[in-house]
């Protein structure tokens, strides 16, 4: 079995209102020195065989990702 | 003139629409997410709601379904495809209309009456009414805020294809206050308010979504007579 992590975020320039919120409130936990939290996705996925990561791309391009408004990044992982 | 209504697991907004299509005067045929059989429909409208769950993005997983396959390729062809709210979602995700909608700005649920503006009436969805006619519908949704890049932006406004702007507040953040589009052909529309809760004045802030239903059948209507489609936008 072989894993493949997907990343998933909002592209630079597309506004994260999650993020912002998050970021507004830190300052209640007493954290003033953050300038920015952007919010992100993490998908996992497991093959039967080895990894492959031609098709994880095609998943994340297709589905996993809107390529409007996010970018992915894929890699392998060590499963444990 | 047959309507074909399609239902997706989470579609709520259905009923309502078939609802619209008929007492527009259309007979509506209800289409389901499984069946990828259109039943012989002249135009389809994409309801409102929570296809999937909103799992993964809204209407990213509706966008894969059976039904949706025939109907990417009708609306190529030139079928009317009407997506209200959700149905708004799952054709960017489909990629029949550019951009994408994402979070409210505000990050809250919005829930009211809306006024608009409508700024084409060259659509098959659009014909009945004047340009720049003020119309008032209800808004209800979380992820409307309509983005695109700056080009796709500026192309959307140079080709008209800006249908309806929000107007007297903006409820969601969305870009240049679109509140529905088209795509090249004018047969495409997607809208994020909704029309089809506002065909009746016992339930309705007014009668004003009548006018996307009547529209379709009067483009279908010049359609059938040999004359030119309504909404083509060259």
């Amino acid at each position: 079995m072989a894993r493949v992590v997907v990343d998933v975020m909002l592209k630079p320039e597309i506004l994260d209102p999650q993020g912002q919120a998050v970021a507004n409130a830190l300052p209640r936990l007493g954290v003033t020195d953050v300038s920015s939290v952007r919010i992100g996705r993490r998908i996992e996925i497991e093959f039967e065989g080895e990894a492959d990561l031609d098709r994880a791309r095609e998943i994340a391009d297709k589905l996993l990702a809107n390529p409007v408004i996010e970018d992915f990044d894929i890699r392998v992982a060590e499963v444990a | 003139m047959r309507i074909g209504v399609v239902t997706f697991p989470g579609s709520l907004d259905d009923g309502d629409a078939a609802r619209a299509a008929r007492i527009a005067g259309a007979e509506a045929v209800r289409l389901w997410h499984g069946d990828p059989d259109l039943h012989g429909v002249d135009a389809v409208v994409l309801p409102g709601g929570f296809s999937y769950g909103d799992y993964l993005r809204c209407g990213a997983i509706a966008r894969f379904a059976p039904v949706m396959e025939t109907i990417i390729d009708a609306a190529r062809g030139g079928l009317p495809v009407l997506g209200i709210c959700n149905g708004f979602q799952v054709l960017c995700e489909a990629h029949l209309l550019p951009g994408a909608l994402t979070r409210n700005q505000h990050l809250h649920f919005r829930n009211r009456d809306q006024w608009l503006r409508v700024e084409s009436p060259d659509t098959a969805w659009t014909n009945n009414f004047t340009e720049g006619q003020e119309i008032l519908v209800p808004v209800k949704n979380g992820e409307g805020c309509y983005v695109a890049d700056a080009h796709t932006l500026d192309a959307l406004e140079a080709e008209g294809r800006i249908i309806a702007r929000y107007i007297k507040g903006n409820p969601n953040g969305s870009q240049r206050d679109i509140a529905a589009i088209t795509n090249e052909a004018g047969n495409v529309v997607g809208i994020m308010p909704h029309p089809e809760h506002a065909v009746e004045a016992l339930t309705g802030p007014s009668l004003d979504g009548l006018g996307f239903f009547t529209s379709v059948l009067r483009a279908l209507a010049g359609a059938t007579a040999g004359g030119q489609q309504s909404g083509g936008h060259q």
